[in-house]
């Protein structure tokens, strides 16, 4: 068992030799081995607890920051301080190494193979909200740089959203926590491990019965299984799972409908009809990218005369704040989170689910049912209905039984056993804890991840009774909250440090394998659970290997004689999945008359007119507020709102007019000044600046979780309010009763898109079904001002080789924005921080505008992605004085940085402003461990100097490298024999996050190739080509299927 | 008695431009060439009076004018076409309309400085030293006096004579002066 | 010419003039007495304490330019509030304003010369100077916009090893060539005008220091019949270049807009309505400099009434052809049926930058409808005043065309707001610091009238009445 490579290994952070399992002996090493590390972390973090910018770093509090911040220039100065001495601490305390001590096996092949140079790919997973999605992490001689989707991952499909696109900065990041800490003082791993196991001792006699553990949701089978074993060794202690956005409500509804808790697994490519009760299933949640992909794939139209066999799906939402899924419908009703209920209720009476008769539905809203229900039924089993995960245990049950009743179960629905290892109601499980603290029940915490300080409920005061605990242990990624108020913090490993497993949403059990040492030298939550147990040394690979190795997890792994089971370790590990994991469908029966009894019991009533609603949701960016330190996703404009680096209390611009509130544009940049309100609510209170969405439920104010944190790191610090503080336990998600003042005090918003509308522009084009079969208008070319190419003086310059284009498809874009974070890894593009995003300089290469058409209550919305047109007559080019922008002969539209003197000339001339110009020093040449993070194959832009979209250039030229070296059969282009580019082989990094597929690249000069099949259909138009720029990226029109039942209305 | 120093010339002060255009034109009737009038301002008619005609100022400029007109434009399409094509926003290498600017700014550049270099060469400026400074009152000639010089090395030059011919045109003064 | 009285002659133009108009220079001045004032004010008289004061505001003012250039240089143009989409602030707009006053000196020297308005002597001087100053105020600007600066030799044709050259089609090439072709030719008309005063100031300096300094400067000249019938030649020959250039530098400017596509830049009417607005700005500001200057320095008698007149109808004119600009402007959205134009037509008007578009048509289009009357023509405080505006409303001219234009162009998701910075306002400011301080500097040392064309315009110039051929009788 014991491995040479890791015996031979002189590196500190490898305290892995392994041996007897006795846990004496064990510790006697452990300790033993400790001092020498801990030397090493002692005079490193003495080093930096000596340094001012630490101090400095401690002291500050959010304003004075704040005021630092506004300086552009000091902000910069700040930044770089901070990250250059915490992350130089952190190499003195971690192995500079980036190889694992541990064997892990590559995606395309063995890793003795690799050539410097050349990246390889490993195959892991990455959990949000414990559900895994599969991913390849690229990974530079050692250094993993961005992150794919696995195409062999059900969840993934290749696909990724943008937290998994983020993720790599997180591992990188220089705030994250570096050392373990008692009490404030720096103690080593050895220290740690005798205190918590003397603690545990105490607790063996009393069976445990002080003992608490809290988690976040868990689907590894190897931390349920160490967990499992711990609560076998004290049997009287609890384990507590706690998640903000957790599943509570549709385990509720579950059991209301089922009498047992399941999950609902959906298959949208059966799906022809679609009723969203208030769930963003595209964007957020367990599964969505493989919801996305099968529902585009449901919706993509290639000819009009295809449209007709192929049936284009529709798609109903009922939802309170826009959302990306409520961008994609058909038909989009705009109504309070409360009202609902009111509205499942009675679909489900038209649908003759046997339920109370006479809910209450709004006028507007009850003018759907009817053409809606006619719709359901006429496509009976081929239509799904989706309850949202905020809407409360009647509506999940009413989606079940509606579901039942038109044949969807097995169809387009099936239910497995919930993918959390132990499925709890998470908001009851803290309750319970909470309860237990209050009473002084509690001894010993153990919280292994989360942040319940900051995420719990406002009502459960979780803060407050944290005192209460005598010992109180934290395992996290970073000194936040919740850890600032423990005895002991242990610095956590990120995902990718880290051996571990999880499940997706179809309960596909995926390996999760480490790509680097711990940065920081943290530790793994089986490593800690390892240690407190009884063989306190096993490392982190033997912890997962000994769970898929051992009868534990039911898993396939389990029965084979150890020679297969290697191969079948190293084949799970290849694939980032393990073979024939996914959850099989269960039998269940509806219980109708529960149900009935239920609804009896607790009538929909009409939510009160008079008063205002309060509704909270994940943020789309920073999620609940674990990715506050997260410089891309803040940075990431908001799908629908744009905002940056804020969040902002959501409403309709009726309710917005109601409380006389709004916002201006501010003199310079992109900044908005917004009203701050007063927001009271359940004896609570919170001041929020007000942002104004079209298409919100009026009477109804949407908050995002996640911000105002207060110790998330010099990024996140400070950023929004927190809209935990109002958050009851009892309505976790929304509620009547919601009072707001006008404070008359105005707030900055960073917005990215201030103006919404198309003023009669032909920007986005669009049509329904219905015009486009009928062939009275094929959206794209007929209803272009002028054609893709008009007439020119001067000969055109012709392209042999290869003409590299890109199609977008508006029908299938989401919105989702996972193409912007992707392109931001791969193109190494700075972050410039909110005072520089509200002047109008943010860096990205691509962004999604979103347009409104239609009245502002409920306007129809539209996503259009615009990198780069590589423009044949390209403005830019014609103004640059020194030549820095010219075209390739593959018609690439280049930027020479170094020719570059910065006119932003070329900015002026481009029509499609996709020019990014650095402004100040943005790019981070400092920080060492953000050094690790950049690609080595694009060059990091200086200040001064212009920048742009530029197809990914450096995958094309690799690929053309692959292309001479594989010797392939050279085939003739216009004379001239090379070796072929095939297609496909070239993905950009926005074509390859996107879950929707939108995004097709690819040799124009190809007739077969995908892009030019796309650019040929009748959708495909030209962005101002009017302007006869000839855009190399075009776009295919959005095409709409909305009921002309409902149209009529 | 000292040895005088070799004599430059005589040199007549008049109070009036009308005197030293009459005492120029009668100087060069008598046939002396190498005279030369100096004047506070430009007047035409010295000139002429002295017998200067033409002036190579216009040749010299014409000359610059092509030299900016023809180089300007080569520089251009040996840049675009010939050094370094590219494809610059799918214009042909020579976008010749696009040349015209600066073929012309540097067509009036070269001429303005050869026109103005060349009047400097033809009139021997910068000249550090002449003898016609020697002149005490010569100083008056950028104020308000006016000049005629006649000098020795003219092939009609006597002292004596010359001397006395200069008095006849009733000057204010006649001085030698000294090289 | 053979019967042109002095009178008629002092006049210029031929006698067309009415007999009231006043005169040139006002009469009784003799070669002597005009030479002696105009030089003691550099030689003899004593520096007033006025121009002290004047010179340490503008030199700490040209301080101002030089810590806002150091900050610029160490941090980056990110201090301005340029930003995408308004990539071009107020850098370009002061480089657009500062070149189109320069343009006055110019066209003073040369095209009025070559229209015999002998009436242009007295100021061409020193509006040469302050073309010069001007020209290099605006220089400094392209300069300074530059992420870059340092690179700024990559716009110059200059060979290298990577073997590349400008980009010949970028109308930012133009003006490098524009912008230091008419800086030379500028510097050599001024200089060429000024060696014959030079001579002058050598032969009055009455300090050693003076002889040598300006003796070094004056070449040697002495006056003599054949360096003047050259001088002459070549002067007029370089008036001659000067003409198109002044034309055609300012066309260059306005091609850095017109050659763009943006709608509000992308418009045909630009080159002459850029060139009558230079010549606009151009002569408000030597108004705005002549009318101190003579109050100053006693000069009534050489810089009249006449010259203030002459100066309010050109500003007049020109004010019309720029007033004709803005119309067609708008006239040509409305007529092209371009949305896009139209929109920045009235963006422009109504947008968010309206206060700015309204004022700079009061200062430009009404302002000047005072010059009608004569009384505001001849009145020294009214021609200052509506100057001063025109010279403000050309600024914000410039600012209208360069921000509104950018501000909100083809795609409503891009567009944004622009504002200057107190770092812009520091450059700008500075930069007036320093135009000013170089032209105190100016006055002090130099001839600020060009002595030698004065005299030719005085009485006793006149070679008599007697016909030309049979003068007087030789001995």
């Amino acid at each position: 068992m014991s491995k040479p490579e890791a015996a031979h290994d002189p590196r500190p952070a490898a305290v892995d030799g392994t041996g007897g399992s006795r846990a004496a002996a064990a510790l006697q090493r452990l300790v033993g081995a400790a001092p020498c590390q801990g030397r090493e972390y002692w005079r490193t973090l003495e080093e930096l607890a000596d340094s001012a910018a630490f101090r400095e770093l401690v002291e500050r509090e959010f304003p004075a920051q704040a005021s630092e911040w506004a300086d552009p220039v000091a902000r910069r100065e700040f930044l770089v301080l901070m990250g250059a001495s915490l992350a130089l601490a952190g190499f003195g305390g971690c192995s500079p190494a980036p190889a694992p001590p541990q064997k892990i096996v590559p995606y395309v092949r063995p890793p003795e193979q690799g050539v410097p140079g050349k990246p390889l790919f490993f195959a892991t997973a990455m959990t949000l909200g414990g559900v895994a999605s599969g991913i390849l992490v690229e990974s530079h001689t050692g250094r993993p740089t961005k992150i794919e989707g696995n195409p062999d991952h059900p969840a993934s499909l290749g696909a990724t959203d943008r937290f998994a696109q983020a993720s790599v900065l997180g591992l990188y990041d220089p705030d994250r926590s570096q050392s373990v800490v008692y009490r404030g003082r720096v103690r080593s791993w050895g220290d740690a491990v005798v205190a918590l196991r003397g603690a545990l001792a105490d607790q063996r006699g009393k069976r445990g019965a002080g003992l608490r553990v809290v988690t976040e949701t868990v689907t590894s089978p190897t931390l349920a299984r160490q967990i499992g074993a711990l609560l076998d060794a004290y049997p009287e202690a609890k384990w507590h799972q706690y998640e903000p956005v957790g599943r509570a409500m549709a385990r509720r509804g579950a059991l209301l409908a089922f009498d047992r808790d399941v999950h609902a697994v959906y298959r949208m490519e059966n799906a022809e009809r679609i009723l969203s009760l208030g769930a963003d299933f595209l964007d957020c949640g367990p599964g969505q990218l493989r919801y996305a992909r099968e529902f585009a794939d449901r919706r993509r139209v290639s000819s009009a005369a295809d449209s007709a066999a192929h049936a284009m799906n529709r798609l109903y939402v009922v939802e309170s704040a826009p959302t990306g899924t409520g961008a994609k419908a058909d038909h989009r009703l705009p109504l309070r989170a409360g009202a609902i209920r009111g509205f499942a209720q009675a679909l489900a009476e038209q649908l003759g689910v046997s339920v109370a008769a006479g809910a209450a539905v709004p006028e507007h809203a009850a003018r759907w049912l009817g053409p809606l229900a006619r719709d359901l039924e006429e496509h009976r089993g081929r239509c799904l209905v989706i309850p949202g995960r905020a809407q409360p245990a009647v509506v999940h049950a009413l989606a079940h039984a509606m579901n039942q009743t038109l044949g969807g179960v097995g169809a387009t629905v099936y239910y497995t056993r919930p993918v959390p290892e132990r499925a709890v109601d998470e908001i009851e499980s803290l309750r319970e804890l909470v309860a237990d603290m209050d009473q002084g029940r509690v001894e010993l915490l153990l919280i292994l991840g989360g942040n319940p300080a900051f995420s719990a409920p406002a009502d459960f005061e979780f803060a407050a009774r944290l005192g209460r605990v005598p010992l109180r242990v934290h395992l996290g990624l970073y000194v936040d909250e919740t850890a600032r108020l423990c005895d002991w913090h242990i610095p956590e490993t990120h995902y990718l440090e880290a051996w571990s497993d999880a499940r997706a949403y179809d309960g596909t059990a995926t390996i999760q394998q480490p790509l680097i040492a711990p940065l920081y030298g943290g530790k793994s939550v089986h490593e800690l659970l390892a240690a407190l147990g009884d063989s306190p040394e096993r490392p982190g690979d033997e912890l997962v290997r000994g769970t898929w190795r051992g009868s534990w997890a039911d898993g396939p792994g389990s029965a084979l004689p150890e020679s297969e089971f290697e191969a079948f370790w190293k084949k799970s590990l290849h694939d980032g999945v393990v073979a024939g994991t996914a959850f099989p469908p269960l039998e269940v029966t509806l219980r109708g008359a529960a149900l009935a009894a239920e609804l009896a019991r607790d009538p929909a009533a009409a939510p009160p007119a008079d008063s205002l609603e309060i509704v909270f949701e994940p943020d789309a960016t920073v999620y609940d507020g674990r990715f506050a330190n997260n410089g891309w996703l803040q940075e990431l404009p908001k799908p629908i709102t744009k905002l940056t680096w804020d969040n902002a209390a959501l409403m309709s611009p009726a309710t917005a007019a109601e409380l006389g509130v709004g916002y201006e544009p501010g003199s310079i940049g992109s900044v908005a000044w917004s009203d701050v309100i007063e927001l009271e609510y359940g004896g609570r209170s919170l001041r929020a600046p007000v942002w104004v969405v079209p298409g919100h439920a009026d009477g109804s104010i949407t908050l995002h979780l996640g911000y105002g944190r207060s110790a998330a790191g010099h990024v996140g610090t400070g950023a929004g309010f927190n809209a935990y503080a109002i958050r009851s336990s009892e309505q976790p998600w929304f509620e009547s009763g919601l009072s707001v003042r006008k404070t008359g005090e105005r707030y900055p918003l960073a917005c990215t898109q201030l103006h919404h509308l198309m003023h009669g522009r032909d920007l986005v084009r669009s049509a329904t079904m219905a015009e486009y079969t009928a062939g009275s208008a094929a959206p794209g070319r007929a209803r272009a001002e002028q054609p893709l190419e008009t007439p020119s003086l001067y000969p055109a310059y012709e392209y042999p080789r290869y003409r590299w284009g890109m199609a977008i498809d508006l029908t299938s874009c989401t919105g989702c924005s996972a193409c912007i974070v992707a392109c931001q890894a791969e193109n190494n593009i700075p972050i410039v921080g909110k005072d520089q995003v509200s002047r109008g300089r943010e860096m990205h290469w691509l962004r999604v505008d979103s347009y409104y058409a239609g009245a502002p209550d409920n306007p129809e919305i539209y996503f259009q992605p615009v990198p780069c047109m590589h423009c044949e007559n390209a403005p830019c080019e014609l103004v640059c004085p020194v030549a820095a922008t010219v075209h390739s002969d593959e018609g690439l539209n280049d930027m020479i940085y170094n020719r570059c003197v910065g006119t932003r000339y070329c900015s002026n001339n481009c029509p499609y402003k996709v020019r990014r110009f650095n402004f100040l020093q943005y790019a981070d040449y400092k920080t060492p461990s953000l050094k690790l993070l950049y690609n080595p194959d694009v060059s990091v832009r200086s200040r001064g100097v212009m920048e742009k979209c530029t197809y990914c250039v450096q995958r094309i030229n690799d690929a053309r490298m692959r292309a001479e070296k594989d010797n392939r059969a050279k085939v003739e282009r216009d004379g001239t024999w090379l070796p072929p580019i095939y297609d496909g082989e070239v993905l950009t990094a926005c074509q390859a996050a996107c879950p929707t597929q939108a995004i097709v690249f690819g040799d124009m000069n190809d007739p077969a190739s995908a892009v030019a099949r796309m650019k040929s259909q009748p959708l495909n138009y030209g962005l101002l080509a009017e302007l006869n720029t000839r855009p190399r990226t075009t776009y295919l029109a959005a095409l709409r299927n909305p009921n002309p039942e409902i149209e009529r209305l | 008695m000292p040895v005088r120093p070799p004599l430059w010339g005589l040199l007549a002060e008049f109070e009036t431009p009308a005197a030293v255009l009459h005492a120029a034109r009668c100087a060069h009737a008598q046939g002396y060439r190498r005279l030369d009038a100096y004047s506070p301002f430009p007047i035409e008619e010295l000139s002429e009076a002295l017998g200067l005609h033409s002036t190579h100022v216009p040749l010299v400029v014409l000359l610059g004018g092509i030299v900016g007109c023809v180089g300007g434009f080569f520089m251009q399409y040996y840049a675009a076409v010939i050094g370094y094509p590219m494809n610059v926003g799918g214009k042909p290498y020579n976008s010749w309309p696009a040349f015209i600017p600066i073929t012309f700014e540097l067509t009036v550049l070269i001429a303005a400085l050869s026109g103005v270099l060349g009047m400097f060469a033809l009139n021997g400026l910068p000249m550090p030293y002449h003898p016609v400074f020697h002149a005490p009152r010569f100083a008056l000639a950028t104020r308000d006096r006016f000049f005629l010089s006649i000098e020795a090395t003219d092939p009609r030059f006597d002292l004596e004579q010359t001397r006395e011919f200069l008095m006849k045109l009733n000057p204010r003064e006649v001085v030698e002066v000294p090289h | 010419m053979a019967q042109e009285t002095p009178q008629t002659k002092m006049h210029g133009a031929a006698g067309r003039t009415p007999p009231d108009t006043p005169p040139v220079i006002t009469p009784g001045y003799t070669f002597g007495s005009m030479t002696d004032k105009v030089s003691s004010i550099v030689l003899t008289r004593p520096t007033s304490a006025r121009w002290y004061i004047g010179f340490a505001i503008a030199s700490s003012l040209f301080l101002v330019l030089a810590v806002s250039i150091g900050y610029l240089l160490a941090v980056g143009v990110g201090i301005w509030g340029v930003n995408i989409p308004v990539a071009w602030g107020f850098a370009i707009t002061n480089f657009v304003w500062w070149i189109g006053i320069g343009h006055a000196g110019t066209l003073i020297s040369a095209i009025l010369l070559l229209l015999h308005q002998e009436w242009r002597t007295s100021i061409n001087r020193f509006a040469e100077a302050m073309t010069i100053f001007a020209v290099a105020c605006a220089g400094l600007f392209p300069l300074l916009h530059l992420g870059r600066p340092w690179f700024f030799f990559y716009l110059l044709p200059y060979p290298n090893t990577m073997g590349l050259w400008p980009q010949f089609r970028s109308p930012l090439v133009w003006d490098v060539f524009a912008v230091f072709t008419y800086l030379t030719v500028s510097l050599l008309f001024w200089y060429a005008g000024m060696i014959p005063d030079l001579a002058t100031l050598r032969d009055r300096s009455q300090r050693r220091a003076g002889r040598v300094v300006y003796g070094i400067l004056a070449m040697g000249w002495r006056g003599s019949a054949r360096h003047w019938r050259r001088y002459e030649m070549a002067y007029l020959l370089l008036a001659g270049l000067a003409t198109p250039l002044v034309v055609s530098v300012h066309t260059v400017v306005s091609f850095d807009f017109a050659v763009a596509q943006l709608p509000g830049w992308h418009s045909t009417i630009f080159p002459p309505y850029f060139v009558a607005g230079a010549i606009f700005s151009g002569f408000a500001m030597v108004l705005t400099l002549a009318i101190p200057l003579r109050a100053l320095y006693g000069l009534e008698d050489f810089i009249t009434t006449r010259h203030l007149q002459n100066m309010g109808k050109i500003m007049l004119t020109t004010g019309f052809m720029v007033s004709y600009g803005y119309m067609i402007e708008a006239f040509m959205a409305w007529y092209s049926d371009n949305r896009f134009e139209q929109y920045v037509q009235l963006n422009r008007a109504l947008g968010p930058y309206w206060p700015m578009y309204w004022s700079l048509i009061a200062c430009n289009v009404l302002a000047p409808q005072l010059l009608w009357f004569k009384r505001m023509r001849t009145s020294a405080l009214a021609l200052f005043i509506v100057a001063i505006l025109v010279n403000v409303g050309m600024w914000l001219e410039r600012y209208v065309i360069v921000v509104t234009s950018l501000h909100r162009d083809f795609l409503p998701s891009s567009w944004g707001m622009y504002s200057g910075t107190i770092w812009d306002w520091a450059t700008f400011i500075g930069s007036i610091g320093m135009f000013v301080m170089l032209f105190l500097l100016f006055i002090r040392f130099l001839p600020m009238i060009a002595i030698f064309e004065m005299r030719s315009l005085l009485p006793q110039a006149e070679l008599g009445t007697e016909p030309r051929g049979e003068a007087k009788p030789c001995p």
